[in-house]
C-alpha cells in the first residue's frame, strides 16, 4: 500500500493535495484496494460547491457503491472526465487518479498528515 | 384438503428426533395469547377447487368482438408464444443471480432490451418495469434531477395520471397538466407553462384519445425550455409511427401488453422503460449486459447492480426488485414472432381497420368524430345518443363496446382482431337499432 | 447466438389474415424513418431457440432451490391450469362490472382469506410485488399521518438486517432512514430501538422472522414500544411462510402488511416476475389504501373509490392473474393445509440446519424458522474458499445456490430456505453434497474456485460488463 508524504488525508480516505488555493482531490491506494475494480464514477460538474467533509461523488464497484467525501469547501473549478470512461484508472494509480480540483474556502479540520492516516490503514 | 408437503408420519418422527425436539410446535416460540386460529374453511380436493373456479369463471362474460381499448388491446396472440413463454425453466425460475445457471433467462432479457430499443429507437431499456403506468411514473422520476415541477399532457390515460401523481407526491414534485386544443396537447398553452423548475415534459403517443401528437415539436418545446422529453408509447403503433428516437425523447415508456400477453383482467402487464445513452445509469430497475466467462466465451449477467435497492438501499432511486420478466420473456418472443415485417403489418392492420370503422360510424345520422386529428386505431365519437345504451345494446350482441367518456362521447379501440364482417355488424347495430 | 443472428430477411413466423378493409395510408410525416430491427425467423427455428435458451435455466421443476429469502416452494400444476382460463384471460379490465362478476369474486374471496390470515382488517390486491407492496404501504404511512396533521414524523426505523428493498422504498416515499442494530442473539436491539423512537417516527419496519431466520424474541414489546412513541409497525411479509396459521401479524400489534403472493403462496417467480405484493392494513388505515377496492353489495361485486387513498399505485387491479393462482392454492390448503405448510418449513429449515451444522457454523445457533443462515467467515479463512465458490460448487451438484452475502450483517453468508415442498430426502441429498464441498475445499481447493464446470459458462466477469456496459446488440 502507498501513501505519499505530500499529502493530506481524511479517515474516510480521501487525499487532498493543497497548491495555493486549489485543492485537488482523490481517493487513497488503501481506499482503492479495499473496493476492489472500480467500475464506475460518478462525479459532479465544474461550478458546484462541495462542503468540507461531506460526499461530493460516488465510486462504485460490482458489489458496492461508496460515498467520497470532500476535504476541503469550495468551488470545483475541475473534473476529470476521463475517469468516467475509464475508472480503472483508480485501481492502477490511486494518487494520479484525480476526482476534482477545487478553488478552497476552507479546509477540513479533521485533515491528518501522512503518518496519522498510515495508522488508521493498519 | 389436498397438499403439496411430502412428508409421511415416519419422516416427520425421524426428523424431529434429529433436529431433538419432540413436536413440530416445539420449534415455535408463540407469544402468549398470539395462537392463531384461522376462521377458514377446510381445504378442497383439486377437483372441487378446479370445478370452483371454473364454476367463477361462468359468471364472466368473454365478449366474441372487441372495441374497447383505453390502455388495455385486443391482439392476436399467436400459439407459439403461449406455448413458448410457458416452458417450466421460464416459468418457475428466480431472478436470474446464478449468472450460470440462468443464461438462458439472462440471453432473453437482453433481446428484449435490443428489440425494445429497436422498437422505440432508443440506447438502453431495462429488464421490464410492473406497467406502462409505474414505468412512466419512474420515467419522469429519472429525469427531475432537483427539480420540482413536471408538466403531463392532459392527453394523458387517466390511470397513468393518477400513477405518477403517487408517485411524484411524496417527493415534493407538482404534477401539471398542461391542457389539449383539438384532443392535442396544445403547443401554445405548454411553452407557457415551462419554467426553469420543469424537469421533464411527458406526453402519450397516440394520446389516450388515439389522437398522434406532434411529437418532435412538443419535444424540442420541452428541450429549449430545459426539460426533458418522456414519451409513453403504445408499442404497437411504433411498428409504423415516429419512434420516441426520432422526435428526440430522453426517455420512452410504454404498455407492453400489447405484445403477446392476454388482456387478463388488467393484470399480469409489461412495464416498458427505455431511455438515450447518457441516461442508462439512472434507469430503473434490472439491467442484462453482455460480458465474457472466464474461458472469455460470451456471457450476460445482470450489471449496473449499484444502481439498485439491495446495493445502494436508501440512495437508490427505485425498489424494484421482483418486475414482470416472465411477461418480458413472452413480448420478446412475440416480437421474434411477428418479425420485421409482422409488426409493420399488425399496426397497419389496426390502424387500416380503425379508419374504417371510424368513416362508417361517422356516416351514421347523429354520429360524428370529435377530433379532426389523425389517430391511430382509436378515435372518439360524439353522438346523442347516450352511450350507455351503446354499450348495453351492443352487448346484446356479443359485442364489447368503446369506453364511454360521458354521455355523449365514446373511445373506441379497433385492432387486426376485428374483422370487416363484425364492424360492419357493429355498424348496423349503431344505425339500425339505437 | 442471438435470435436476430439467425435472422433472414423475408423470413416470418406468423402470418396475419389478409387485410379485408382498405389499407390506410398515413402521412410520411407520421411514419418512422427505418423499419425496428426485429428477427425475421420460422416458426421451427423461433420454437428451437427459445427451447434452446430453456435448457439454459433451471427452475423449481427442475432442481432443489433453497435461495434463502425468495421462498422457493413447488409451483402446483392446478394452479396454472386454471390460471390459464379463457374466461379470466380474455377479460378486458374496462368491462362493464356486470361482466366481470366472477373475477371479482375471486378478488374479494381472495382479499378475505389474506385479511384473516394476517389479521388485518382489509386487503388490497394492487400492488405487483413485494418492493411495491412495501411502497404502497409506506405512502398509507405517510398519508395518515399527514392527516392527523402530524408533518414531523418523517422517520423510517429498519433493522440493520432488513431487505434492501426496505430503506429503498422508504426513500421513494420521501421517508429518512434510521438503522437500527441487532443483538447477540438476531434479534431487534431492544435498548437501540428506545433511542431511535420520537416524535419523529414514523414507523418500523419488521420483517418476522427476520432475514436470519429468527422469530424476534421480543417481538410484542417492540410494537409496543414504536406505538408509544406514535409510529406505526409495518410487517415485511417475505418471510410469513413461517408463520402462517401459526401467528397473525395482526395479533402481535402490526398495523400494515404486505405479502408476497409469488413467495409464500406458490405463484412461481417467472425468472423474476410477475409477483403480486398484496398489503394489509388495520381500520384507521383502511381509508388511505389504493384505489380501487373491491366490494360486495348485495351479493353484487363492484369497484369502489376510497375517501382518502393514496391514488392509484398501477393501473387497473394488480396481477390478478397471479392472484387467481393464490387463491386456487389457498382454496387447495384451507384452513389445515396453511398452517401444515408453514410448519414443516420450520420443520425442513431445521432438519436441514442440523444436517449440516457439522461441517458448516450457522450465524446464530438457534431454532431457526423457515430458514437459516450459514456464516462461512472462519471457513473461508482456514480453506481459501469463500461462500460464493461453495455456491458454485452446488451448481455442479444440481442444486441451485441460497442467497449469498445476504444479509449484510453475517460476513460470507449462505441462506438457506428448503421449504415445506421438499422431501426428507431431497434434505439429506443436500446435506451429502455440501459433505462433499466441505472436504473438497479442504483437500483441493482450488477445484471448488473453479466451479462451476457444468453450465454453458464458467463464471462470468462482473467488472467488464459494468465498467464497458453492453446492455442491446447493436
Amino acid at each position: 500500500m502507498e501513501i505519499r508524504e505530500n499529502l493530506k488525508y481524511l479517515e474516510s480516505h480521501e487525499w487532498v493535495e493543497i497548491c495555493g488555493n486549489v485543492a485537488r482531490i482523490g481517493i487513497t491506494d488503501y481506499a482503492q484496494n479495499e473496493l476492489g475494480d472500480i467500475v464506475f464514477v460518478e462525479l459532479p460538474a465544474v461550478g458546484e460547491s462541495v462542503v468540507a467533509d461531506k460526499e461530493f461523488a460516488n465510486v462504485e464497484s460490482v458489489k458496492a457503491v461508496s460515498p467520497v467525501n470532500s476535504p476541503v469547501s469550495g468551488k470545483i473549478i475541475a473534473v476529470n472526465g476521463a475517469l468516467e470512461d475509464a475508472p480503472e484508472m483508480i485501481n492502477d494509480d490511486a494518487f494520479d487518479a484525480w476526482f476534482v480540483e477545487v478553488e478552497i474556502t476552507a479546509l477540513s479540520d479533521k485533515l491528518l498528515d501522512a503518518a496519522a492516516y498510515e495508522k488508521i490503514c493498519k | 384438503m389436498a397438499s403439496y408437503v411430502p412428508h409421511t408420519p415416519a419422516d416427520r418422527a425421524i426428523m424431529l428426533e434429529k433436529i431433538g425436539v419432540e413436536k413440530i410446535s416445539d420449534l415455535f416460540d408463540v407469544p402468549k395469547g398470539c395462537e392463531a386460529d384461522l376462521r377458514l374453511e377446510k381445504g378442497k380436493s383439486p377437483l372441487e377447487v378446479e370445478r370452483l373456479i371454473a364454476a367463477l369463471g361462468a359468471k364472466n362474460k368473454v365478449f366474441d368482438t372487441v372495441f374497447l381499448g383505453a390502455g388495455a388491446y385486443n391482439h392476436y396472440i399467436p400459439p407459439v408464444v403461449r406455448e413458448l413463454a410457458s416452458r417450466e425453466e421460464f416459468v418457475t425460475a428466480y431472478t436470474p443471480y446464478q449468472a450460470e445457471m440462468s443464461q438462458g433467462i439472462l440471453q432473453s432479457i437482453f433481446e428484449y432490451q435490443t428489440a425494445i430499443c429497436n422498437l422505440t429507437g432508443m440506447d438502453a431499456s431495462n429488464a421490464s418495469h410492473y406497467d406502462g403506468a409505474t414505468a412512466t411514473a419512474d420515467g419522469i422520476l429519472m429525469c427531475m434531477g432537483n427539480k420540482s415541477k413536471a408538466v403531463v399532457s392532459d392527453g394523458l390515460n387517466p390511470e397513468y395520471k393518477r400513477v405518477i401523481e403517487t408517485y411524484l407526491v411524496p417527493h415534493g414534485i407538482e404534477v401539471v397538466y398542461a391542457p389539449l386544443r383539438n384532443g392535442v396537447t396544445d403547443e401554445d398553452a405548454l411553452k407557457e407553462l415551462i419554467d426553469s423548475e420543469v424537469g421533464a415534459v411527458c406526453i402519450a403517443q397516440p394520446n389516450y384519445f388515439g389522437l398522434i401528437e406532434d411529437a418532435g415539436k412538443i419535444g424540442k418545446i420541452a428541450h429549449d425550455g430545459g426539460a426533458k422529453f418522456v414519451m409513453a408509447c403504445y408499442p404497437v403503433a411504433l411498428g409504423i409511427l415516429r419512434t420516441p428516437g426520432e422526435c428526440d425523447a430522453d426517455v420512452a415508456t410504454g404498455e407492453g401488453q400489447s405484445l403477446g400477453l392476454p388482456l387478463a383482467f388488467g393484470g399480469p402487464y409489461l412495464g416498458l422503460l427505455a431511455c438515450k445513452e447518457n441516461m442508462m445509469r439512472k434507469l430503473t430497475g434490472r439491467i442484462v449486459g453482455e460480458t465474457v466467462d472466464h474461458d472469455g466465451r460470451t456471457a450476460y449477467v445482470l450489471t449496473l447492480q449499484a444502481r439498485e435497492q439491495h446495493i445502494r438501499r436508501e440512495k437508490s432511486t427505485s425498489s424494484i426488485c421482483s418486475n414482470e420478466a416472465l411477461c418480458a420473456l413472452t413480448s420478446a418472443i412475440y416480437l421474434s414472432a411477428t418479425g420485421k415485417e409482422g409488426i409493420k403489418e399488425v399496426a397497419l392492420q389496426c390502424a387500416s381497420k380503425a379508419h374504417y370503422m371510424a368513416e362508417e360510424i361517422s356516416r351514421i345520422k347523429g354520429f360524428g368524430l370529435k377530433y379532426k386529428g389523425e389517430f391511430f386505431n382509436e378515435f372518439v365519437t360524439e353522438s346523442d345518443v347516450d352511450t350507455s345504451k351503446i354499450v348495453d345494446k351492443l352487448q346484446k350482441h356479443g359485442i364489447l363496446a368503446g369506453l364511454p367518456l360521458n354521455g355523449r362521447d365514446m373511445l373506441w379501440c379497433v385492432t387486426e382482431m376485428n374483422t370487416k364482417a363484425e364492424i360492419d355488424n357493429a355498424v348496423r347495430i349503431l344505425r339500425e337499432e339505437l | 447466438m442471438l435470435i436476430f443472428d439467425k435472422s433472414v430477411e423475408g423470413r416470418r413466423a406468423v402470418t396475419l389474415p389478409e387485410c379485408d378493409v382498405k389499407e390506410y395510408s398515413f402521412d410520411k410525416k407520421y411514419l418512422r424513418e427505418t423499419p425496428a430491427v426485429l428477427p425475421e425467423v420460422a416458426e421451427v427455428d423461433l420454437v428451437r431457440h427459445y427451447i434452446g435458451l430453456s435448457r439454459k435455466c433451471v427452475g423449481v421443476d427442475n432442481v432443489f432451490y433453497p435461495l434463502g429469502s425468495c421462498t422457493m416452494k413447488y409451483n402446483p400444476k392446478l394452479n396454472e391450469v386454471i390460471a390459464r382460463n379463457p374466461a379470466f384471460t380474455n377479460l378486458h379490465p374496462l368491462q362493464p362490472e356486470s361482466t366481470v362478476q366472477g373475477a371479482l369474486e375471486v378478488m374479494y374471496e381472495t382479499q378475505k382469506i389474506l385479511a384473516e390470515i394476517t389479521g388485518m382488517d382489509e386487503i388490497s390486491l394492487e400492488p405487483a410485488a413485494g418492493a411495491h407492496g412495501e411502497y404502497t404501504s409506506l405512502q398509507i404511512i405517510r398519508k395518515y399521518h399527514l392527516s392527523r396533521g402530524d408533518g414531523k414524523r418523517n422517520k423510517i426505523i429498519v433493522p440493520d438486517s432488513a431487505h434492501g428493498t426496505n430503506p429503498a422504498s422508504a426513500a421513494m416515499c420521501g421517508f429518512e432512514i434510521i438503522n437500527v442494530k441487532s443483538d447477540k442473539r438476531g434479534n431487534v436491539d431492544i435498548k437501540a430501538l428506545k433511542e431511535s423512537v420520537g416524535d419523529d417516527t414514523a414507523a418500523l419496519m419488521l420483517t418476522n422472522p427476520n432475514t436470519l431466520g429468527l422469530l424476534d424474541e421480543h417481538i410484542l414489546k417492540i410494537t409496543s414500544v414504536v406505538h408509544k412513541a406514535g409510529g406505526l409497525v409495518y410487517y415485511d411479509g417475505a418471510n410469513l411462510n413461517a408463520v402462517m396459521g401459526v401467528i397473525r401479524p395482526g395479533d402481535l400489534g402490526f398495523d400494515v402488511v404486505h405479502l408476497n403472493l409469488h413467495k409464500t403462496f406458490s405463484t412461481p417467480h417467472g425468472g423474476g416476475g410477475p409477483g403480486s405484493g398484496a398489503i394489509g392494513c388495520k381500520k384507521k388505515l383502511v381509508q388511505f389504501m389504493p384505489d380501487p377496492a373491491v366490494v360486495r353489495v348485495r351479493n353484487r361485486y363492484r369497484f369502489a373509490e376510497r375517501e382518502n387513498s393514496i391514488g392509484k399505485v398501477k393501473a387497473f387491479y394488480g396481477n390478478f392473474l397471479v392472484v387467481l393462482r393464490a387463491y386456487a392454492y389457498l382454496l387447495t390448503l384451507g384452513k389445515e393445509g396453511i398452517r401444515e405448510a408453514s410448519e414443516n418449513a420450520v420443520l425442513n429449515a431445521n432438519y436441514l440446519r442440523v444436517l449440516l451444522e457439522p461441517y458448516f457454523k450457522t450465524a446464530y445457533s438457534r431454532t431457526c424458522m423457515h430458514e437459516f443462515v450459514l456464516s462461512l467467515e472462519k471457513f473461508h479463512d482456514e480453506t481459501g474458499v469463500s461462500a460464493m465458490d461453495v455456491a458454485k460448487a452446488l451448481i455442479d451438484k444440481g442444486i441451485h445456490p441460497p442467497t449469498m452475502y445476504f444479509p449484510l450483517i453475517v460476513h460470507e453468508a449462505l441462506m438457506f430456505e428448503p421449504t415445506e415442498t421438499e422431501s426428507r430426502e431431497t434434505l439429506e441429498a443436500c446435506r451429502d453434497v455440501m459433505r462433499e464441498i466441505y472436504e473438497e475445499a479442504k483437500s483441493n481447493p482450488d477445484a471448488v474456485k473453479a466451479c462451476p464446470a457444468s453450465t454453458p459458462i464458467s463464471r462470468p466477469d462482473e467488472v467488464l460488463a459494468a465498467r464497458k456496459p453492453k446492455v442491446r446488440k447493436q
